[in-house]
């Protein structure tokens, strides 16, 4: 993209770039999530294909959409973010831009090995050494051009979203950094350090903290900026977001266990998982009070801002997920709920309703931005209004369904005939689960549509951004 | 369960119990301060590209959450194993509550399955509340294999059409279930090489009268009476003391295509049937062993 729009303080170009990209990622991830949701109905779909198994399939999804639509929005908001919030331009101009090519090499270097085949088999950290290395690299980079911006603050304070930022690069670094640790045996081969049920645990550590710093305080930095931002009023309470930031960060990284529940996992593990789980509930929604509250006053906006109506409902999905996560961890209820679609749609509330609800209406709010125009002022906003309501709609069939599911397979595992038998198969439960999955891959495709619409709109937006760029140029010189 | 050193328990109890205790203080101290007791409008005073900041007290009600879920986790933590080595007052533990349910299940249905294993297995195929017990059992433990009607899959025999590898009568049946079963055809392509293999996989292709290659068939019966003979039997009827297949039957577990009986004198074939008795128990093994054998002798 040329270099007109260019900002004459701040480096908007890895800005923009990262924006396009979360743009791009979004739709190939969610394609292929639409794609292996229909594998669940129609298990015949492309299953003589090896590279297109469900198997290699699903971890592409999750990398593509966590990773390379999450990311590319995390990357996009946080240069911009703590750009604006210390009036500083980004550290490095060179690092700015090797985040942004690194990090499309890897998101590619995904989609290239995992459909070969090629996996350390760690859910969300499935890639391979050598890329492993490469995210480092990309992480370090990442971590000094932000810190080093921070550093260069026109302020005394630090802004609460660039603190969101700050935990979420550092952690994922350390989870990373721990969760990789592996013996190389061949060139995309290799065997972890860990054995037994602390590599379970350590892959858990890693897991549902990537949950907790990737897909939530990086996206509450997201929030912390973008709401007040396009809602035009203070955030509601710095001493909430005081309490719940410390709380939330010192008492996620210990949540992991709750995916191992009545496993080969020590008991004091999982009774230490459980519990902090259940503290995280308040700290977990300070943020959203802290969301919410800030439109206190503003609530009219509502009604005619739909880039603001992404904000706000993705702050009660993120409420909502966060309710359920504290719940589903306690061990009875887990003890339902564990192994089934009740799992897949609880991610589910939180990856579409939450983090993708809220990259979307971030990407809405800055797009138009870092093009030149003001902010919020896409190339047609009826069709972010269309977009949200397929959003909203495409994530209720989601969740809805797989709750259905998840209870009901829940429990048919567990019925039992007065004899002391199970009352069903496992195949029983399958069976019954497939209207469930078919009305899920209709809630991702119409998530989907909206995606393809959001991708038109910001085509439009460029192009309306380069005509008048060139109509600027023609001005300009013509007055000269 | 390994107890751990006195160090690590004691840094587990540090680092969570400072966790929790931590945020507590912290969120004391910041209501403490607190300069305002309702709603209000005053700002912090900063300012980041126009962004600012309200005073706005903690909620009540998001107070009361936090502290509630704080009491109810130190509750927890003195109840159950969590903190180290100390297993909690109530004594609970996984491993306690599995064996509690199982002895209970084990006392309600035990006399009714140690009931059913008084009576003779072909006895047993004539009760129908058996059989439908033998029916989901079978259904949850073997259909994964045998399919949810028996009838079996590449590599895991029918049990519907009274072809047997290990004997079909009541004993065998048991004997299969309780202690599992571990084919051993053995590899023949180092010692037959791909001409005998090629000859052989020909004769055997005869026996069922499937269309093969009378001159190469005739070379490979000369192979088969060395090499196999020994457990397929001259008539080629198999041998249920080795599980050595009838091949003159036309029923096929690895395929009966050219290209399959080739691979399997290639490389051999070593199915496996688990031993069950420590999974299911003899007295359930008993009855599902019943419903196997209703199946072929109704």
């Amino acid at each position: 993209m040329s270099t007109a729009f260019d900002h004459p303080t701040y480096n908007y170009r890895v800005v923009r770039a990262f924006t396009i990209m979360t743009v791009v990622w979004g739709v190939v991830g969610m394609a292929i999530g639409v794609l292996i949701a229909s594998q669940l109905v129609w298990p015949d779909l492309l299953a003589n294909i090896p590279y297109l198994h469900f198997g290699r399939l699903r971890p592409l999804h999750t990398n593509a959409v966590i990773f390379g639509f999450g990311g590319s929005a995390l990357f996009a908001t946080s240069y911009y973010v703590v750009q604006r919030t210390t009036q500083a331009r980004l550290f490095s101009d060179v690092l700015s831009g090797f985040t942004f090519w690194g990090w499309q090499i890897i998101i590619v270097a995904a989609a290239i090995t995992l459909p070969l085949g090629y996996t350390q088999t760690k859910e969300y950290a499935e890639l391979e050494w050598p890329i492993d290395i490469l995210i480092t690299l990309v992480w370090v980079a990442y971590a000094i051009n932000f810190f080093g911006t921070v550093a260069k603050r026109k302020m005394k304070h630090i802004y609460v979203a660039n603190w969101f930022y700050g935990a979420f690069i550092i952690t994922v670094a350390v989870l990373h950094l721990g969760n990789s640790a592996v013996v190389p045996v061949s060139a995309m081969k290799s065997y972890s350090v860990y054995s037994g049920a602390a590599d379970a645990m350590v892959q858990w550590w890693y897991g549902h903290n990537a949950v907790g710093f990737f897909l939530t305080a990086g996206f509450l930095g997201m929030m912390y900026y973008f709401v007040p931002k396009q809602a035009g009023r203070p955030v509601f309470s710095y001493r909430l977001s005081i309490v719940h930031f410390w709380a939330l960060i010192s008492l996620y990284i210990w949540a992991g266990p709750h995916h191992l529940h009545y496993t080969a996992l020590p008991n004091w593990t999982q009774s230490l998982g459980m519990v902090m789980s259940l503290i995280l509930l308040a700290p977990s929604w300070g943020g959203m009070i802290n969301g919410v509250m800030t439109l206190s006053g503003a609530w009219h906006k509502l009604r005619h801002d739909p880039i603001l109506r992404f904000l706000v409902v993705s702050l009660s999905f993120y409420g909502m997920s966060t309710f359920e996560g504290p719940m589903m961890s306690i061990k009875t209820v887990n003890a339902l709920s564990h192994y089934t679609d009740w799992t897949v749609g609880h991610v589910h509330a939180g990856a579409l309703g939450w983090v993708a609800m809220v990259s979307i209406g971030s990407v809405y709010h800055l797009l138009p931005a870092v093009l030149g125009m003001k902010p919020g002022q896409m190339y047609s906003s009826r069709l972010i209004n269309v977009h949200f309501w397929l959003a909203t709609i495409g994530t209720v069939l989601y969740i809805a369904s797989m709750w259905v599911n998840g209870i009901m397979q829940g429990l048919m595992w567990r019925a039992f005939n007065n004899d002391g038998s199970l009352t069903y198969s496992f195949v029983e439960a399958v069976d019954a689960s497939y209207p469930g999955w078919f009305v899920r891959v209709l809630g991702g495709a119409i998530f989907l549509l909206g995606m393809l619409l959001m991708s038109y709109n910001a085509w439009m937006t460029v192009r309306q951004a380069k005509g008048n760029e060139a109509a600027n140029f023609q001005a300009d010189t013509q007055a000269a | 369960m390994n107890e751990l050193t006195s160090f690590w328990s004691g840094w587990i109890i540090v680092i969570s119990l400072g966790s929790i205790l931590g945020s507590f203080v912290l969120l004391s101290i910041v209501r403490k301060g607190q300069r305002f007791n309702s709603e209000t409008t005053q700002t912090v005073g900063h300012e980041f590209d126009g962004i600012e900041e309200y005073d706005n007290p903690l909620p009540r009600w998001w107070y009361w959450m936090f502290v509630l879920t704080v009491i109810f986790a130190l509750g927890y933590l003195t109840l159950y194993p969590g903190l180290g080595n100390f297993k909690g007052v109530l004594g609970w533990s996984q491993e306690s509550a599995y064996d509690r349910e199982v002895a209970k299940a084990e006392a309600e249905f035990g006399p009714m399955f140690a009931q059913f294993s008084q009576t003779p297995i072909e006895e047993l195929a004539q009760n129908d509340q058996a059989m439908r017990i033998g029916q989901r059992l079978f259904a949850n433990n073997c259909a994964q294999c045998h399919g949810s009607a028996a009838t079996g899959s590449y590599g895991f025999p029918n049990l519907t059409d009274n072809d047997w590898l290990y004997g079909g009568d009541a004993a065998a049946i048991s004997q299969t279930i309780l202690n599992g079963r571990i084919a051993a055809m053995p590899a023949w392509g180092a010692i037959l090489g791909e001409d005998g293999i090629h000859n052989v996989s020909q004769y055997v292709l005869s026996l069922s009268g499937r269309e093969s290659d009378a001159q190469a068939a005739q070379q490979g019966q000369q192979l088969y009476n060395t090499n196999c003979i020994a457990c397929h039997g001259a008539e080629a009827k198999g041998n249920h003391l080795f599980g050595a297949p009838n091949l003159t039957d036309n029923i096929w577990l690895y395929g009966g295509s050219e290209q399959q009986i080739m691979q399997t004198i290639r490389n051999g074939r070593n199915g496996q049937m688990p031993a069950w008795e420590g999974i299911l128990g003899k007295d359930k093994a008993h009855v599902v062993a019943g419903y196997v054998y209703s199946l072929s002798n109704q």
